[in-house]
This record gives C-alpha cells, sequence and structure tokens, in this order.
C-alpha cells in the first residue's frame, strides 16, 4: 500500500493536486448533464414498481425439489383464468408468483392448491396480499421524511459550518445522488419496492455523512482565510479535496463492501428479497455519493461562497499580490502550487505531547 | 475505557440476570419476517373523510388486541404506525377466523330488547319456534321496534337453539341484519336476548364518560359509578323518540340493548324520555366496570373503518433462509472489512477489527436487551441495516486514522499526532453521526412498515459507533501511541513516518530519527537516537569526508 499512502501524502503536501474546483465548471456541467438524461429517462421510461406499488397477491415457494415454473403456470390457468401471473425462480429452489389482487378466499384456496402442486408444506408457501393504496402510503411517507430531514439537516448543518450555502452545496448534492440513483434505477430497469425506498432514504444519510467530511476539511482549511493573501478560498477548499480523497476512497471501499457482500447473497442465493433491494439501492447510491462528494458538493460549494462579499474581496486581495508580483506560490508556469511552503514547519510546543493531568 | 467497560458490563450483566431467571433468551427475538407468521397492516379511514385522532387509533388498537387475546392466540403484536396505520402480527398459522377478529371494524348498535332468557340452550323460545308445528304459528306485521311481533318462528328457533354458557358465543356475534330482529348473548354470559331492529348505530355517540353517581338533588356522590353517554344532535333526537316509546312499554321490553360487535355489553331499563341527547347509565358498576363499558362505546362510537393495506403470510423457512443468508452476508461484509483495513491500516487496522467486534458486541446487547424490555423485534431489514452499519462504523476509524496520519505528516510526534488528529477527527465524526443519526430519526419517525426496523438498527449503530470510537479507539491509540512498536513507527505499524513522507522524526531531548533512505552510509543509519552533540559531529566528520554528491546524513529542524 506504499503506493496509496505516497500518493496520499503527495496529495496532503499539495505536491500533487488535482484541480477539482479549478475546473469546478466542467464538473458541474457534467454533472448537471447527467442529471438531465437521468429526469430525462425518468420521465420517459419510468420507474418499474414493484408489487408492492401495483397492489397484488405474491407467492414465494420455499425449498422446492422441482422448481418448474410450467405446474404453477397450469395451476393458475385453471384456477384463475383470468390472471396473467408472472413466474421466476429465485434463488435455485424457491419459486416466486406473483399476482393481480385476489379474494381473500381465492388466496388462502391458491395457496393451499401450489402446496400441493409443488408436495411442499403449506407452511412453507408465504403469501403476501398488497392492497392498493399501501403504495401511496409507502411513498406519501417517503416524501414526508425526505422533506422534514432536508430541513432539519439544513438547520444543523448551517448551524454547524455558520455558513448556509454549505448546507445548500451539501443538500444538492443529495438531490443529486437521489436522482441519480433513481435514474439508474429507470435506465436499467430494476423494480423499484420498498426495500428499493429504504434504500434510496439511507443514501440521504450516507451522501451527507460523505459530503460533510470533506466540508470538515474544507472549513479547516479555510478557516483563517482572512489572515494570509497567499491563497484564494477556491484554492484551498481544492486542497480540503484532495487531502480528503484518500479517506473518500477508503471509506467507500469500506461502505462498499459490506453492501456488495449483501447484493452477492442476495442475488445468488436467496433471489429478489428485501436484502438484495436495500442493498442495490445502496451500492448505486453510495458510489454515486462519493463522486458527488468530490466532483459535485465541493465545486458547487467554492462557486456559492465566492459569492460571499467577505471571500470575494479576499480573491482580489490574492489576485492583486499575484500581479504585484508578491506571491511567493506562484510556480514559473503560472501555476500556483497549494499546500504547506515547507511541508512540516515547527509545531512549536504543539508538537509536545500533552501533559496528562491525573485524576 | 472504564466507560466502555461499565457499559458492556451493564449490558450484559441485565442479560445475564434475565437469561438466569428465564425472563429473556440470550437471542434477540425475531420479527414476523424471521420467524415467520403472519402480518397484517390496516389503515383507518375515517368515515366523513375528517383527520384521524391518534386516541381513536389507541382505542381501536386496545379493541382488537382485546379481540385477539380472547381468541386465545399468543404473542400477538399489535400497534399502530405512523399516524393512522394499524399492524397487526401474528405468529406462527392463526386460522381465518382469527385473521377475521382483526379485519374486522368495531360495530355498536343500539336495539329495543324483547325478550330475556336463561342463558343455556331451551326446547323452544317464547314464540314456541323450535317446537314442533311451528310453522303454522302466525305472526302478526310489527308496528313498531319493540312490538313482539318481531320475534318471527325463525328468530324464536335461534333463540332456542343459543348456547351463551359456551364462551364462543360471548365475543364477537353476528352483527345480524339492522332491520330485523336478533338473537344475541350477553357479554358475561348471564344472559341471551332477543332484540329489536337497529335504532341508533355508533355513529350517532359522540362521546362516553365513567365517572361517581352523583344524587340528583344534593349532588353528594353516592358511592356508586355510572357510564354518562353523550349523543350526536340527530342520535339525541332518535334516542328521544325511542326513550319515549320505551318508558311507556312493559318489562322487559322498556329496555334498551347496547352491542358491541354483537354481542350485549348492557341493556339498560329506561324509566322516564330522555332529551338533550345526554343519558346516564347506573347500575352496580365498579369505577373499572363503568370505564370499560364507556371505552366501549367510545369505540363503538369511532368513526373508523379499516381497510385491509397488506397482508402477509410468511413462512417460517423462509424467514429462517433469509435470516441465515442476512449473517452469511454480514460475516463475509465483516471479513472484507477486516481484509481491507489490515491492508490499508497493517497493525492499525488490529484496532479497527476490535473496533468493530466491540461495536457489535454493544450493539447485540443492545438490541437482545430492547427485545426484552421493550419488545423489539428483529426483521430482515433490521439485518440489512445493521450489515451496512458495518461500512459506516469503520469510516469513523479511518477519518480518525486520516487525522492523525495528517498529523504526522505535519511532522508532530505520534502521541502529538494522536491528540491533535482526535481533536479534530472528534468534531468531523461528530457532526456526521448527528447527521447520520437525524437521518434515521426521521426515517424511523415517518416510516411504515420494513423502514422502521432498517431505522432503527442504523440509529442505533451510529450511537454505539459514537460511543466506540470515543471510548474505546481513542483511548486504545493513545496506549498504543506510548509502545515501542507505534511510537517509533514501525513499518508494519500503519503509522511510520518515513512512510507518511517524514523524513526527520524529531523523538525529544535533541534527538531525531531519520529516514534510512541513503543506503550503505554506515553513518546515516547510525544516526538514529544520537544526541544533538554526536549528530553535530558526525555532520561534521561527514562533510569533511565526502565532498560534492555526499548526502547530508541528518536534516536539522529548529
Amino acid at each position: 500500500m506504499a503506493g496509496l499512502s505516497n500518493w496520499g501524502n503527495r496529495l496532503h503536501s499539495g505536491e500533487t493536486s488535482y484541480p477539482i474546483v479549478q475546473q469546478r465548471k466542467r464538473w458541474l456541467l457534467i454533472s448537471l448533464g447527467l442529471v438531465a438524461i437521468c429526469i430525462g429517462i425518468l420521465l420517459i421510461k419510468g420507474l418499474n414498481p414493484g408489487i408492492d406499488f401495483r397492489g397484488g397477491t405474491e407467492y414465494t415457494l420455499s425449498e422446492v425439489s422441482n422448481v418448474d415454473t410450467a405446474i404453477a403456470r397450469d395451476l393458475i390457468k385453471n384456477e384463475l383464468p383470468a390472471e396473467e401471473p408472472r413466474i421466476v425462480v429465485v434463488g435455485g429452489d424457491s419459486i416466486r408468483i406473483q399476482l393481480g389482487q385476489l379474494e381473500q378466499s381465492d388466496i388462502l384456496d391458491v395457496r393451499q392448491k401450489l402446496a400441493e402442486a409443488y408436495d411442499i408444506a403449506p407452511a412453507d408457501v408465504s403469501s403476501t396480499f398488497i392492497g392498493p393504496t399501501w403504495s401511496k402510503d409507502v411513498s406519501n411517507k417517503a416524501i414526508q421524511g425526505l422533506v422534514v430531514f432536508i430541513l432539519i439537516v439544513t438547520l444543523v448543518l448551517t448551524a454547524y459550518f455558520r455558513a448556509w450555502r454549505m448546507a445548500v452545496a451539501a443538500l444538492v448534492a443529495l438531490l443529486h445522488d437521489l436522482v441519480f440513483t433513481v435514474g439508474i434505477y429507470a435506465l436499467i430497469g430494476f423494480e423499484v419496492t420498498p426495500a428499493s425506498v429504504i434504500g434510496f432514504l439511507t443514501i440521504l444519510g450516507y451522501s451527507l455523512y460523505d459530503t460533510v467530511v470533506v466540508f470538515d476539511k474544507v472549513k479547516e482549511n479555510t478557516s483563517d482565510l482572512t489572515s494570509q493573501h497567499r491563497y484564494t478560498y477556491a484554492e484551498l477548499a481544492n486542497l480540503a479535496v484532495n487531502q480528503t480523497l484518500v479517506r473518500s476512497i477508503n471509506t467507500s471501499v469500506v461502505a462498499l463492501l459490506p453492501v456488495a457482500a449483501i447484493l452477492f447473497i442476495g442475488s445468488y442465493m436467496l433471489g429478489a428479497g428485501t436484502l438484495q433491494d436495500i442493498s442495490l439501492a445502496l451500492f448505486v447510491g453510495m458510489a454515486v455519493g462519493t463522486f458527488s462528494s468530490i466532483f459535485v458538493a465541493t465545486p458547487l460549494e467554492v462557486v456559492l461562497r465566492q459569492r460571499e462579499p467577505r471571500i470575494a474581496k479576499h480573491n482580489e486581495d490574492v489576485q492583486r499580490a499575484r500581479e504585484g508580483g508578491k506571491s511567493d506560490v506562484v510556480r514559473e508556469d503560472g501555476t500556483v502550487r497549494v499546500g504547506a511552503l515547507q511541508p512540516g514547519h515547527h509545531q512549536g510546543t504543539a508538537a509536545q505531547p500533552r501533559r496528562k493531568r491525573r485524576k | 475505557m472504564a466507560g466502555l467497560l461499565w457499559i458492556l458490563v451493564i449490558i450484559y450483566g441485565l442479560l445475564g440476570f434475565g437469561v438466569a431467571t428465564d425472563k429473556t433468551e440470550i437471542t434477540p427475538g425475531l420479527a414476523l419476517d424471521l420467524a415467520g407468521g403472519r402480518q397484517i397492516i390496516l389503515q383507518a379511514q375515517s368515515l366523513d373523510g375528517s383527520e384521524i385522532d391518534s386516541n381513536d387509533l389507541k382505542q381501536a388498537v386496545e379493541i382488537i388486541r382485546k379481540r385477539v387475546d380472547a381468541s386465545g392466540t399468543s404473542e400477538a403484536e399489535i400497534s399502530t404506525q405512523g399516524d393512522r396505520n394499524i399492524v397487526v402480527g401474528l405468529p406462527g398459522e392463526p386460522d381465518e377466523a382469527t385473521l377475521d377478529l382483526v379485519r374486522k371494524s368495531a360495530q355498536l348498535q343500539f336495539r329495543p330488547v324483547l325478550y330475556v332468557g336463561m342463558p343455556q340452550p331451551t326446547q323452544a323460545g317464547p314464540v314456541g319456534g323450535a317446537a314442533e308445528g311451528a310453522d303454522d304459528i302466525e305472526r302478526p306485521t310489527p308496528t313498531n321496534p319493540s312490538d313482539p311481533a318481531w320475534i318471527t318462528v325463525e328468530v324464536d328457533a335461534q333463540f332456542a337453539a343459543l348456547d351463551c354458557t359456551n364462551p364462543e358465543n360471548l365475543t364477537n356475534g353476528d352483527l345480524g341484519d339492522p332491520d330485523k330482529a336478533l338473537v344475541a348473548c350477553r357479554a358475561d354470559g348471564a344472559s341471551k336476548l332477543i332484540l329489536g331492529p337497529v335504532e341508533l348505530t355508533g355513529e350517532d355517540v359522540s362521546t362516553a364518560s365513567a365517572g361517581p353517581t352523583l344524587n340528583p338533588q344534593t349532588g353528594a356522590p353516592t358511592g356508586g359509578f355510572e357510564v354518562r353517554l353523550d349523543l350526536t344532535g340527530g342520535g339525541g333526537d332518535k334516542f328521544r323518540a325511542v326513550t319515549e316509546r320505551l318508558s311507556q312499554t312493559p318489562s322487559p321490553r322498556n329496555q334498551f340493548g347496547i352491542l358491541l360487535d354483537g354481542v350485549v355489553i348492557t341493556h339498560p331499563q329506561v324509566t322516564t324520555p330522555i332529551p338533550g341527547g345526554k343519558a346516564q347509565i347506573t347500575g352496580d358498576f365498579t369505577l373499572k366496570e363503568a370505564e370499560q363499558l364507556a371505552n366501549q362505546l367510545k369505540f363503538g362510537a369511532i368513526p373508523l373503518t379499516l381497510e385491509l393495506l397488506t397482508d402477509d403470510h410468511i413462512s417460517a423457512t423462509k424467514g429462517a433462509d433469509e435470516l441465515r443468508n442476512g449473517l452469511i452476508a454480514g460475516a463475509i461484509g465483516l471479513l472484507l472489512v477486516v481484509i481491507y483495513s489490515m491492508f490499508q491500516y497493517r497493525a492499525l487496522g488490529a484496532v479497527t477489527v476490535g473496533s468493530l467486534l466491540i461495536a457489535g458486541g454493544v450493539t447485540y446487547g443492545f438490541i437482545t436487551l430492547l427485545s426484552w424490555g421493550l419488545g423489539y423485534r428483529l426483521s430482515l431489514a433490521g439485518v440489512a441495516g445493521l450489515i451496512v452499519a458495518i461500512g459506516i462504523t469503520a469510516d469513523s476509524f479511518i477519518v480518525y486514522f486520516e487525522r492523525v496520519k495528517d498529523e504526522l505528516r505535519e511532522g508532530r510526534s505520534l502521541q502529538s499526532a494522536v491528540e491533535h488528529g482526535w481533536s479534530r477527527a472528534k468534531r468531523t465524526i461528530i457532526i456526521s453521526d448527528v447527521v447520520s443519526f437525524l437521518a434515521a430519526a426521521i426515517l424511523y419517525w415517518l416510516a411504515v412498515g420494513s423502514v422502521r426496523g432498517f431505522a432503527f438498527t442504523l440509529g442505533l449503530t451510529t450511537i454505539v459507533d459514537l460511543i466506540v470510537v470515543i471510548l474505546f479507539t481513542h483511548p486504545t491509540l493513545v496506549l498504543l501511541a506510548r509502545t515501542k512498536f507505534f511510537g517509533e513507527g514501525h513499518r508494519f505499524s500503519g503509522l511510520d513516518p518515513r512512510q507518511l513522507g517524514r523524513d526527520v522524526m524529531y523523538k525529544g531531548r535533541g534527538r531525531v530519527a531519520t529516514q534510512t533512505g541513503g543506503a550503505g552510509n554506515a553513518a546515516e543509519r547510525g544516526a538514529e537516537g544520537l544526541t544533538l552533540a554526536e549528530r553535530k559531529a558526525l555532520k561534521a566528520k561527514t562533510r569533511t569526508q565526502s565532498d560534492a554528491g555526499a548526502a547530508v546524513a541528518t536534516e536539522e529542524k529548529e
């Protein structure tokens, strides 16, 4: 891991630096374009609603020895000719059958007959009936939750960062993640189930979490902004993004590993289910969230905050100093080296271990 | 550290006590989707389109619970969810009769009493409908609801056959045709009655309350208790008309049967017409009985119908499968995280693993305790929340370790880097955990169905994450920073300043450690551990020995 560690060192000192904030127009345009495409797909193609959103009846037959779907198809044809069943084999030894909304008596009847047809105990047949208004309830709650969450988080973040623009940038990144994830769902045609909605809502927390860590570094780097005239706000913010890059990558990998494990287990051992639906949404959302905390949140935050009079004035001051040749950070080719001038300057007494007071 | 130890001791001490006294088990209770069973979600719909009162909903839950308990089903879980849903969980394979109890709305009916008899089945009713040749009995057309002519031959036969000593007939009777006579048992099984057509329903009742009976003259309590019935405007008018008629009718037809779900809960006598829509039911009530009756009346008055939202029939096999796969997924996820942290942070990865294990232990203890104390049930979505939390918990450690590394890059000694890194990382970890927790709390607050189980475990693990990182990870790192292995930045410690781009590390007392970069230079290698004076001498020596191109053995800092 020496490679990544070394890379981390150079990123930290500013020796290596990716001009993410400098190229903010490019990244924001790309993101905007992608979001527009996602919205377009959503509007044209729409989401593929799972049975919970369509309403209907679903049977799951567990531990079936003979996974021949024709048996179920014939049975349904005989019993309920009006129904068009969707029958799939999941996870090797289970069969899932989805039907429209049935009468209570039919549900039990079919359950019994399915168990007989596949020679399993009726207890091994799970059935789910979902009424037509259930989905409305779930979606309403999800939207309500989203709105309340955004309001509260805006307040908390504004209070913590002492800058509402930071909160706004974080929220835009959050919405970006949501739209993007839902867009990918529409594009690929994954079924949207209440479990996927859980996943989408969890992305809220994760996306913000990730963005907050990056912003915290931005805040730290720019805390003494006006007491120096070497670097602009944008340059220091870019340094922060670069310095937290290793963390972002490590975090994403560590967060994605368990999710990937569920996804894998869910797909290969159980077929579609709660676990797989949650993890799929999370997998997509977390990946997008990492991208957005670096390429959307910070560039946008810089765009917004440069409008603050204090930062705008400081920017001008820095530019003036550079044009006047008073700055010592401009390289010969005109680029600016952002970072500590002498890495590891003396820390004074701060470098000494703190005296521990005994209790 | 001590704090964490206390938390663990308390959690597992309580658990141990619970297990030892057979009050709980060492594993958390499982929700229906893992244990198998039947889950029904009902949504309350108000009849008049108005907002649903949370008290009404609670009352509805109370009634459903009573119905289910009366049917002998054990461990049914009935709770409200959100502001209009009722979730009913029944373990195992409940029969359809039990489910019907759950799905039905409460129905309150007021019917005039036509006949009161002993609870046992009889040969024939008052008309003799069960007797032979009963078909020949001519019945006149009834003129008003109190007319005994309502007792037709069929009704009479039903009455004769009804056995009110059988407890099955004391709950959830037939609601009957509202425009015809009905036979029903008294809820306590003391008698059976024939009642006329429905005159008022729950919709005519606005509320009911219980209180001590007051002497109408003096206003002093008489020592008994009564139920006060408040009727709506329309209900009051109907009630006045009915009571006028009943007060003129001979006993037992001067009685008013009040039926909840087809069972007579009370049948008070009417002595005078009651105008004004307010009535008192007095009797030999205890306060508790009066309150129960008032509640029953109120519930019957709730303008709610229950609509079936979902009906899940989960087989125990499927649940067990899902739990097993969830646990396998969790184990694989944990293993991957462990491997990655070892790879990325070397020995420091062990701290991550230790912290994760402790977090796992604390979380498991909490969940098992909550399962005991608050009846929390772990669902599949909850398991998913736990697995996802592995990554989010591990991230706190990453944020912390990366901060410490940053501080090392700045040139601090390890102990100081740990202190400073912590003071910064702490803020980041706290604010990001606050955001995470907020998300979980809001999800929990607003969510329906399985979302709640997920939000719960996610919120819980966020708190556990904070506890562990503050009480375990940081103290451990402080302790480790004092060891030689970490303090001197061993190659595999994960905190080697040389790998972090620091060629020189100040070691205190004027000594510095340097990178053993220029291989072959004995003087350089030996520089580590030299005093300032020795180093100066060494420097002078190397300078004289070699001219250009000789590496400077040590870099001196101010």
